[in-house]
């Protein structure tokens, strides 16, 4: 599969009163085509802050992106002006995003086809009649019902779930090659949140696009992604294809992350293994690894050590840990 | 499994928490919005019932009319024995003592200027529970350690502790007159996932180290609500459709949408998830202002018959304490 967008150590800051937050401290990964990659980690990660400086969304000031490359069709998209032309025809074209918010993400006083139908005719240059008849196909394909009808009504007329059909309505306006889902159903209801994602999982096969799923959600990833990467304190400590980091996990924050979580298939009895103590203040990062203060697993060369990049622990499997957890466990 | 003696510490019986839409000047009342609609259920001594449902189903309202602070329109809450809803301000004030509650948000629920210290120690001052300044003193520290709490942090304010940590000053003021009864209002949802499980084993060691401590613990989540819970009781506008032991509901659901609900969690396995079957719902939740006729759920329903839209199905016992509120349950 040819790899869509490639990302290499992306470094991003916020300059705050207090200090220099390294929200995204070189985080490298990459999206294949016609693929769905699931980011996952706590909040304060830095997995939506790196999902925004790839689009180069990141406020500035207080936000810096200080380095990295972001390679998608053979361009660097960190070389275009944050807000020129070439990285104008990328966002919400041929990069789409899709938010946690359905409320806040949509303009109030717009109506959904104003909306919907904006960037048809910026990206695709069709004129209104065509742009909103195309709008009301995408609003019927994501199950909203009577869409000739309601394309003319505003948010507030919308329920949550109905509001992020419109959101994944209009990412999928302009057939992007990659859609970027940041916590996309966290704000909705279990069986909305159900619903929702296999209607986004449909789209993605029949759009032949690609999928970035952001979430804290170990269910979701688990259910929909091909490949994870577990993020921790602005860095990347985990990655490989789904199946292979939950059957051997080998990073002892992503173990930890499977043992704190209730299942709903286990015995009641079974007795949560909660992490100790907090995740590290982002301002003052030690030079040692993020998570040694609260993992189990630490030796002494890891007090000793710079923080371990991540190396191949199996096939297509990445960790940044000096503890082999396998050798451990048996 | 701890003791569970049969007790019972609270029955509910058809309780109503209706709301009035008005309108115009007068304020005349135009209809009610019916938020919890004719619910009984019995919460036994020691146990943890789980109140499960999404957004809008009454689970918050039920939990806050149990304690009064809604007032409930109509029905009985029996506490001990008492029907609380026949008592008078002062004596529901004194009884007060015997329940708590924690809530969700660990920022907006505890005063930014009160030390933690008199927040976890002011229900000992309302209710006359301590003497003097030194016993005072001695069982605030012993609630914060209790909680896992240094008591050297007593002084400070709840902007220096961190969300887990709040929660644990909300526990340990919810523990301060060892209450016979907790209602836990979504007590983990604002929690990052390696903090949840920090407190959900302190809400259950609390549990098992105090006897007779009862909690209702009200969720979204229905894998934490599992985990927790003795019982659950799933809502679904303003009225219970399931009710029974955990493990059976996971095991043996009756209830359509209980079984929906419990197949849109998603669970954190990659090759369980590959044999799962999900159960989509269709629509959306009626407004509890204009509810549908018939079963509330018939309209989402994928089983629903002709029947389903004319009669109100009662919660009925199909055995073992297995209650549902489904007419071709059992059939």
């Amino acid at each position: 599969m040819a790899t869509l967008l490639q990302v290499n150590n992306l470094q991003t800051r916020f300059d705050t009163e207090a200090g220099v937050v390294k929200a995204v401290d070189g985080v490298t990964y990459h999206v294949d085509e016609h693929e769905i990659v699931g980011i996952v980690g706590e909040s304060g990660c830095g997995k939506s802050v790196t999902q925004l400086s790839v689009l180069q969304l990141i406020p500035h000031p207080p936000g810096r992106i200080i380095g990295g490359e972001v390679w998608f069709e053979g361009k660097d998209l960190l070389k275009h002006e944050r807000n020129g032309p070439e990285m104008r025809s990328v966002r919400g074209s041929k990069i789409a995003m899709i938010f946690q918010e359905p409320m806040t993400s949509l303009n109030p006083v717009l109506t959904v086809n104003d909306q919907l139908s904006e960037g048809m005719q910026l990206h695709l240059g069709f004129n209104k009649a065509d742009a909103r008849r195309r709008a009301a196909e995408l609003l019927t394909m994501v199950g909203i019902p009577d869409a000739e009808r309601r394309i003319d009504d505003y948010p507030h007329q919308f329920s949550g779930g109905m509001r992020q059909r419109v959101m994944i309505a209009m990412a999928l306006s302009c057939n992007p090659k990659l859609i970027i889902a940041d916590e996309p159903t966290t704000a909705l209801d279990v069986t909305t949140q159900a619903v929702l994602l296999e209607l986004m999982k449909d789209l993605v096969d029949r759009f032949n696009t690609s999928l970035v799923l952001v979430t804290h959600n170990l269910g979701v990833v688990a259910r929909y992604a091909q490949r994870i990467y577990v993020m921790y304190a602005g860095r990347i400590v985990e990655a490989g294809p789904t199946k292979e980091v939950f059957a051997h996990p080998r990073h002892p924050y992503t173990v930890g992350l499977l043992k704190s979580v209730p299942r709903l298939d286990q015995p009641r009895d079974v007795k949560l293994v909660p992490i100790e103590g907090l995740p590290p203040n982002l301002i003052r990062m030690p030079p040692t690894c993020a998570f040694l203060p609260r993992c189990s697993y630490r030796i002494k060369r890891c007090a000793k050590s710079h923080w371990p990049a991540l190396t191949t622990v199996g096939s297509r499997h990445l960790a940044a840990c000096f503890v082999n957890l396998e050798e451990m466990e048996s | 499994m701890k003791p569970r003696g049969h007790d019972t510490l609270l029955d509910v019986r058809q309780l109503k928490v209706y709301f009035p839409v008005t309108r115009g000047l007068l304020r005349r009342k135009v209809a009610d919005v019916r938020a919890v609609d004719d619910v009984s259920l019995q919460v036994h001594v020691g146990e943890t019932l789980g109140l499960v449902g999404e957004s809008g189903c009454g689970k918050t309202t039920l939990g806050r009319g149990i304690v009064r602070l809604i007032e409930p329109t109509a029905g009985q809450v029996f506490f001990e024995g008492q029907d609380i809803l026949t008592l008078s301000s002062g004596q529901m004030r004194r009884l007060r003592r015997r329940m708590s509650l924690m809530f969700q948000d660990p920022y907006g629920s505890l005063d930014p200027r009160q030390s933690a210290g008199s927040i976890v120690g002011e229900p000992l001052i309302i209710h006359n529970m301590v003497q003097s300044k030194a016993e005072y003193q001695e069982r605030v520290e012993y609630l914060f350690r209790r909680v896992g709490l240094d008591a050297s942090m007593i002084d400070r304010v709840p902007h220096e502790f961190s969300g887990g940590q709040r929660q644990r000053i909300g526990i340990a003021r919810a523990l301060a007159c060892d209450p016979s009864l907790i209602i836990c209002d979504e007590p983990i949802s604002a929690l990052d996932v390696s903090i949840q499980a920090q407190i959900i084993n302190l809400l259950k060691e609390l549990q098992q180290g105090t006897k007779g401590l009862t909690y209702v613990f009200i969720a979204h989540d229905l894998s934490v609500v599992r985990h927790i819970s003795d019982r659950i009781a799933v809502m679904y506008l303003g009225r219970v459709v399931e009710i029974t032991d955990s493990d059976t509901l996971y095991d043996n659901p009756l209830h359509p949408y209980t079984r929906a609900l419990l197949s849109a969690v998603p669970i954190a396995d990659p090759f369980v998830e590959e044999k799962r079957e999900r159960i989509l719902l269709r629509g959306e939740v009626p407004s509890p202002l204009n509810p549908p006729p018939g079963c509330p759920f018939h309209p989402r329903c994928y089983e629903a018959t002709l029947e389903c839209k004319e009669t109100i199905p009662q919660l009925s016992n199909v055995g073992s304490g297995h209650e549902v509120a489904c007419i071709r349950a059992g059939r």
